[in-house]
């Protein structure tokens, strides 16, 4: 044994291993913290960057001649009798439109007319239809309308696209890549900040730049009342019951067994729950906000109970004891003090479950929310009900964007994403706010 | 008789009746008192709620149980209950409930007592909510999968490792390929989220100082509240290409993106903060006393967490462990976006594989025949989740509770 080993002053080679230990050990765990910000930030800047491109859109201005003769042949501008001419009818007026704004800025082209027409979203013919239709007095003049360019165009001007892999593409051509460039050096074709993406309903395969979020928003907005309306109330006061009512004994222990279990069965069990009794055995209507409101009030309930409890539970039992010294009965001194003082928690805890539900995508698959939906539902409708016409949800249209062939979706579906974590972030500032501001510590 | 169709009629006349009970009771409760309020054994208030109650609560009953009764008889193929007989039966009970309640009254009678059994019933039926839900889970599943079992044969289903669903017939439907997906899938993210989870709990509960803590906390749990579509998202969009690019294809393992090992790390992502946070509340709940023996003894930190506080919170972090599987187990958004849809027996990660709940949503979306075996296998397959999911986390629970027990 050396003299250095016995020292004060001087490490030993054990104090020195274990003292590197406990710097390995400690490394370890910041590592850990690390790894789990590194994941966070790179998920959430995947998300964001995919994204971002669907809040902004690419329209093609042009003045768009409106001849009487093929609009309106009767010359009487009734809307009914427009009607009869389709879309069809309206096709050539805005292919000729954007031929004319190429000559106008002079670019030559070996591209095919209907190549050059290709360029425009094949939405446009509908929207310039409406528009029409919406004010007849135009028939007979021109009208200049900002159009939507179609979905390659607008990835070229968004960078999703490049001459490189337009060449491999059979939607698109280096050399029609060429022709949008040059008309965006003319101001024809711009592009601008896209709030269609969050009003607009969903759009067939071939159109992701029309497609929007508008009636999955509507859908899922349906479904967080009915979560709240049916949740709030029942999940309340079967925390009511729990914590200050039941008796002490093996059924209510099953209870609370049973409802910490419903917190971790898996969702798409609740799916299956959605379909097998809510929609086959009570006859409810298929993909419709009702049914998917039920099936997350189920699934949100066992959150909202346990954090009901929770701020039950941390209503110190004084306040309780002087309720009933005073002469309040039991279920006064509930209603009347310990659930007012328990409010805050119990609504930090109620959003929270929201915000759960509003996330939640697999279960809504099973009761048929995929399905394509175009007209906004109504939220209550005679041959419907209250929250029976056919809706999707923000993860779900999320979901069905992902199994489009276009890219375009790919980037539709990072915005819709961006758009619900915006949402839940509000909700859970919101619960923090709530909790900071009202919570008391006793 | 057009009022008994629309949807507010009903509610509206109900509330109408039990206002009515509300005034009529207390208006009552008031003249029999006479100006003294102490003669009753009631405060008139008390015996206006009472009537209300009485009122709204039978209704709801009432109506609940009779729909529900013409539920079955409309299985049955029988209807007995139009919507008007419906309608003028609960309406019925509502008048009956409020001039019984108005009827009742006698100064002795304890209005408030009775008003609270009342509200006592309907906490009781809110609580049963909950059983009900797991029943309606049970019975969801057992009967289409009884008939499952009697088309296909429960011994096909549990042992053969064939998946190959034909819907013109003659469909192989052996859940063994599934559930080796599914147990690869999690195994792969447990083993990715178990060390991360426990070294962030440890850092977090044994290390960090309160500011760092402040930040820790709420960043891990961020990835909590991160719906499962986006860690889909994220898979199929920027994990699945990135380990296909940069670590399948050069290393020739397959050329797939979606694949046990992209489904598994983002699902492993997904579990840090279940892992990290029921670890930590376990590490929390170790008496400070422990450690200070340790650190009196000349143990270094690192030593005292390894010998002293992990091996006391270990039930504790068990439980996390089997709680984070189970979530694992039954996760469907994650897998069905980055593990793929073939069903496959294989040890390579880099191949796509698929699991129970992928096949669960693709058996049950679209065109679907409830005769058929190729859907009712869903239901199969959904109680084999529930069971398996079930068994860990009441043994999870157990764990820790009982533990937590221990040192309360």
């Amino acid at each position: 044994m050396s003299d250095t080993a016995n020292s004060l002053l001087v490490q030993g080679a054990r104090t020195r291993r274990r003292r590197a230990a406990e710097a390995r050990f400690r490394a370890g765990g910041l590592a850990a913290i690390g790894i789990a910000a590194l994941a966070l930030n790179v998920l959430l800047t995947s998300v964001i960057s995919n994204g971002v491109g669907a809040f902004k859109q690419t329209y093609i201005t042009l003045e768009i001649a409106l001849p009487e003769a093929k609009l309106d042949k009767t010359g009487q501008r009734d809307p009914a009798q427009m009607a009869k001419v389709t879309t069809f009818g309206y096709a050539p007026l805005v292919r000729d439109a954007l031929l004319a704004q190429v000559d106008v800025a002079g670019i030559t082209t070996s591209l095919p007319t209907k190549e050059i027409a290709s360029m425009i979203s094949k939405e446009a013919v509908a929207t310039l239809r409406d528009h029409v239709l919406a004010n007849p007095g135009l028939v007979g003049g021109t009208v200049t309308l900002d159009v939507l360019a179609d979905g390659r165009i607008d990835g070229y001007f968004k960078g999703r696209v490049t001459l490189q892999s337009a060449a491999l593409d059979g939607n698109t051509s280096p050399e029609a890549l060429r022709v949008a460039q040059a008309l965006a050096d003319e101001g024809v074709i711009g592009t601008r900040l896209n709030w269609r993406f969050l009003t607009a309903p969903d759009a067939s395969d071939q159109r992701p730049e029309a497609a929007g979020l508008g009636v999955a928003i509507l859908g899922s907005l349906y479904m967080m009342a009915v979560v709240l309306v049916l949740a709030l109330p029942i999940g309340v006061a079967a925390s009511i019951y729990l914590e200050e009512f039941a008796p002490k004994n093996r059924i209510s222990d099953l209870i609370e067994v049973n409802i910490s279990n419903l917190a971790a069965v898996p969702s798409i069990v609740y799916g299956i729950l959605g379909l097998a009794i809510f929609i086959n055995f009570a006859g409810l209507r298929q993909s419709s906000p009702l049914v998917g409101g039920l099936v997350l009030t189920l699934m949100t309930l066992p959150t909202i109970i346990i954090s009901t409890r929770a701020a039950l539970k941390s209503v110190p039992p004084s306040i309780r004891d002087a309720a009933l010294g005073v002469g309040a009965s039991k279920m006064q001194s509930v209603f009347h003090h310990v659930l007012p003082l328990a409010a805050p928690g119990i609504l930090t805890g109620t959003i929270i479950g929201l915000a759960q539900a509003l996330g939640e995508t697999a279960p809504l698959l099973l009761i048929g929310m995929v399905a394509f939906v175009r007209d906004y539902p109504a939220a209550y409708s005679e041959s419907a009900g209250l929250f029976g016409e056919a809706a999707t949800a923000l993860p779900v249209q999320v979901f069905n964007w992902t199994q489009r062939a276009d890219p375009g979706f790919a980037e539709r579906a990072s915005g819709a994403i961006i758009t619900l974590l915006i949402f839940l972030a509000v909700m859970n500032i919101a619960a923090v706010l709530l909790r900071r501001r009202f919570e008391r510590r006793w | 008789m057009w009022f008994y169709k629309t949807i507010l009629s009903l509610p509206v006349l109900v509330f109408a009746v039990a206002l009515l009970g509300l005034i009529g009771a207390q208006a009552r409760a008031r003249l029999a008192a006479g100006g003294d309020v102490r003669s009753l054994a009631a405060l008139p208030r008390a015996h206006g709620m009472n009537a209300a109650l009485s009122v709204l609560i039978p209704v709801i009953a009432s109506y609940a149980i009779l729909s529900f009764a013409r539920m079955i008889g409309r299985h049955q193929g029988v209807e007995f209950l139009t919507d008007r007989t419906l309608f003028w039966a609960v309406l019925a009970v509502a008048l009956i409930g409020c001039m019984g309640a108005i009827l009742r009254f006698s100064a002795r009678f304890r209005a408030r007592a009775a008003s609270e059994a009342w509200i006592n019933a309907m906490l009781i039926a809110a609580s049963a909510v909950a059983i009900m839900t797991t029943v309606g889970i049970v019975f969801s599943m057992v009967f289409e999968a009884a008939s499952f079992f009697k088309q296909y044969g429960w011994r096909n289903f549990f042992l053969s490792t064939e998946w190959a669903p034909n819907f013109r017939g003659n469909s192989a439907l052996g859940i063994l390929p599934l559930l080796w997906g599914t147990l690869y899938v999690s195994f792969i993210a447990l083993v990715f989220a178990v060390p991360v989870g426990l070294f962030a709990a440890i850092y977090m509960s044994e290390y960090a100082g309160p500011r760092m803590r402040s930040i820790a906390k709420p960043l891990i749990e961020i990835l909590a509240g991160i719906p499962t579509i986006v860690y889909g998202l994220f898979a199929l969009i920027t994990i699945g290409p990135m380990l296909r690019d940069y670590l399948a294809q050069p290393l020739g393992l397959g050329d797939s993106a979606s694949s046990v090992m992209t489904a598994g790390l983002v699902m492993g992502i997904m579990l840090i903060p279940f892992v990290s946070s029921l670890s930590d509340d376990a590490m929390g709940a170790v008496p400070q006393a422990m450690r200070d023996g340790s650190s009196a003894l000349g143990a270094t930190r690192s030593e005292t967490i390894r010998r002293v506080v992990i091996p006391a919170a270990l039930p504790g972090i068990m439980g996390a462990v089997l709680l984070a599987a189970s979530r694992a187990i039954g996760e469907t958004m994650i897998v069905v976006l980055g593990a793929g849809a073939a069903a496959r027996l294989s040890l390579n990660p880099f191949e796509a594989m698929t699991t129970i709940t992928v096949k669960i949503v693709s058996q049950l979306t679209g065109d679907t025949d409830f005769a058929s075996a190729e859907t009712l296998v869903a239901f199969a397959l959904g109680l084999t989740l529930f069971t398996l999911t079930l068994c860990l986390n009441v043994v999870a629970l157990m764990i820790v509770r009982k533990y937590r027990e221990q040192y309360e």
